[in-house]
């Protein structure tokens, strides 16, 4: 059983306009096998919460602390905490020039285990996560995320957190840009991902359509850098039915 | 996300016989030399060889040749072919007589292949090239010798041990001229390597005559000592069925510029033509590519890859490629990826096609700068993959395309380390 903790978390950017604080003082712990959920509407800083929990060199820790297990992950480099056990699916992943989808995933399976996983059993890992994920078998030559549609990335994301198997996965709007049928395909992987029960994930979502297929234990409304609102999936209906506007501010309903 | 932002992509291709809106007399696509530049005027059509009446001024075919030095006017840096040349690093090869000591020739080949030191009025020389610039115009009028090596009729030569390595260790700083005729003689089969290392300040003339139903594999690696300048005209003629891989690999050297010029003496020839570049700080290599499709049904393929890293980096690829009106059937395909890896690295990158036909396969080219950059960087850690694994993997994959074309496993696997060694260089 591990522990997430993030305690009082202020996170800001430099801007050419100076420096910009988008998180005010956020506290969440995440347990494994729980799913948490943070909605909210954009720009209220939950991508910022995700990429700072990953390490991006962009968002600056002003104060707070984010434990892993008690450790702390905010003095980790990024990919010491991704062999920590901690996984992002990105929200916009990148394309990487030259390195093939296969070598990409032994190199950072060999690089989180610490050793070199089996090559037989391997090989057929990769191959039946890809079928079941229906990326076509000819994605593992090409160059990753080269040329990938936008849910073609995101099933690529999945296919990471299937094979690579973190402690904690966090998910930043994987279900945006995708229709119905990506998005169930998208969800069994994430389902199938947590199938002995011991992953903790915390979803990143403007919409509830995805918490139809992944049912979350605890729903956070993210509104201007911080926890407005919290509770189990009934909060996740309300905001269905009633979207956003109560949290917002007056001048922005007008 | 930013590496699309900083990725600029050309290209065209075509794969019908009648390109659309083009009819029989084609259409320029060039800027090469126009009107304005001092080898665009009549002053230059007057020296050409082989440009006849009505070749435009900006085309490729209008460029001045000539084995006299004195025909080409001293130069300036304005010109389109040395506008990204620095000048000064060229170290007088365009302006002293160029009496130092030629690098030293060292062979290791098969029995059957032959080298020798023949005077400059040996019949082969200029059989295959003509200089088309100054520089290689000063090496032609200086050299006293030439090396030669052939390739006999009709020899197999391609297991790995039947390799020949030709070794031109640099002889000093004092600027020099040098000559090399590599000759493939009908039907053979052949891997020749000229490997450039030590110090040398030279301008050298490569010939490469591939004789009908041969196929050739030159590799020309420069891994100069750092200071080292070097400017390489290599022209090739390609014989009826012949086939010729070129590959050229720039490691090391202050200022290294290569002019690989592929040409066809009979239908059905084949080039393929391959760079591989990896620019550290303050190294300037140029490749100036020029492929002259003047003869019906032959084919070509230009793959130039390169990376930079550091202060100051620059690499320079052009490739220029023409299909004359009687060069129907042709089939071409131009190439150039460059992979910047930090801040203050610059690549230029200028592909040009013309075309006087209609009537080709197929015509096409692409050109792309991309960056390594932070979001890449951050993607692979947050994949717990350490930094430097991460840098490696991406120039490792990039590299490697190139280096998987040469098939002397010794060969690749010594170019694999020179990766590994400039990124270890690279990140200190």
């Amino acid at each position: 059983m591990s522990t997430l903790e993030i305690k009082d978390l202020h996170v800001s950017i430099d801007t050419e306009q100076g420096k910009k604080p988008i998180l005010k003082g956020v506290s969440l712990t995440i347990n494994s096998g729980e799913t948490h959920a943070i909605m909210g509407p954009n720009g209220s800083g939950k991508s910022t919460l995700a990429s700072t929990i990953a390490g991006h060199p962009r968002y600056v820790v002003d104060s707070g602390s984010i434990t892993l297990d008690g450790e702390d992950v905010l003095a980790m480099s990024v990919d010491k905490r991704a062999r920590a056990g901690l996984f992002l699916a990105m929200q916009y992943p990148v394309e990487i020039p030259g390195v093939t989808v296969t070598n990409f995933l032994r190199t950072a399976k060999t690089a989180i285990d610490g050793e070199a996983p089996k090559l037989r059993t391997w090989t057929k890992d990769v191959k039946d996560a890809m079928a079941q994920l229906r990326i076509e078998p000819e994605f593992a030559a090409r160059n990753v995320n080269e040329g990938f549609s936008g849910g073609e990335k995101k099933r690529h994301e999945i296919l990471q957190l299937e094979l690579f198997k973190p402690k904690f996965a966090i998910l930043d709007e994987t279900d945006s840009g995708l229709d119905v049928d990506a998005l169930k395909v998208v969800s069994e992987g994430v389902i199938r991902a947590n199938e002995d029960g011991t992953m903790g994930t915390l979803l990143i979502t403007h919409y509830t359509r995805i918490l139809r297929y992944i049912k979350p234990d605890f729903v956070h409304v993210f509104v201007d850098g911080n926890i407005a609102e919290q509770g189990g999936p009934e909060l996740a209906d309300r905001l269905e039915a009633e979207g956003y506007d109560r949290f917002l501010p007056a001048t922005a309903q007008a | 996300m930013t590496n699309a932002e900083l990725t600029k992509e050309t290209s065209a291709a075509s794969n019908v016989r009648r390109i659309s809106g083009m009819d029989e007399e084609g259409e320029q696509l060039s800027e090469i030399n126009p009107v304005a530049s001092p080898l665009g005027g009549a002053a230059a059509k007057s020296h050409s060889h082989g440009a006849g009446a009505g070749i435009p001024d900006s085309s490729r075919a209008g460029r001045l040749t000539s084995y006299q030095v004195a025909d080409f006017p001293a130069i300036t840096g304005r010109e389109e072919d040395w506008r990204f040349t620095p000048l000064k690093r060229l170290r007088g090869l365009d302006k002293v007589a160029l009496d130092g000591a030629a690098p030293t020739v060292a062979v290791h080949k098969p029995d059957a292949v032959t080298i020798e030191t023949v005077g400059r009025d040996d019949a082969r020389i200029g059989s295959a090239g003509i200089p088309d610039d100054r520089v290689s115009a000063a090496a032609w009028g200086a050299v006293n010798e030439a090396t030669v090596i052939t390739v006999p009729a009709e020899f197999d030569g391609r297991s790995e041990e039947h390799v020949t390595t030709v070794t031109l260790t640099g002889a000093g700083n004092a600027p020099a001229a040098s000559h090399i005729f590599v000759h493939a003689k009908a039907n053979s089969d052949a891997v020749v390597v000229l490997d450039h290392r030590g110090s040398a300040v030279v301008s050298e003339n490569v010939e490469i005559l591939v004789e009908d139903g041969a196929r050739l594999t030159v590799v020309s690696i420069q891994d100069w000592a750092d200071g080292t300048t070097h400017a390489s005209s290599q022209q090739m003629k390609i014989g009826r069925d012949a086939k010729l891989k070129h590959v050229v690999v720039n490691l090391g050297g202050d200022l290294v510029r290569i002019n690989p010029s592929a040409r066809f003496a009979g239908p059905g020839g084949d080039i393929e033509m391959y760079g591989l570049y990896f620019a550290d700080a303050g190294q300037h290599f140029e490749q100036r590519i020029f492929v002259d499709h003047s003869v019906p049904n032959c084919k070509s393929r230009v793959t130039y890859k390169g990376a930079l890293q550091g202060k100051d980096a620059h690499s320079v690829w052009v490739g220029d490629v023409l299909i004359r009106k009687e060069a129907e059937g042709t089939d071409t395909y131009e190439m150039n990826r460059n992979l910047i890896l930090t801040q203050g690295a610059r690549a230029d990158s200028v592909p040009n096609l013309e075309i006087e036909t209609g009537l080709i396969e197929g015509a096409g080219h692409a050109s792309a700068t991309g960056r390594f950059d932070d979001e890449q960087l951050f993607y692979l850690q947050a994949r717990g993959i350490p930094e430097d694994v991460a840098r490696r993997l991406v120039v490792r994959g990039f590299l490697n395309e190139i280096i998987q074309q040469i098939k002397v496993p010794a060969l690749e696997e010594r170019l694999r380390d020179a990766v590994e060694r400039e990124l270890k260089a690279g990140a200190l």
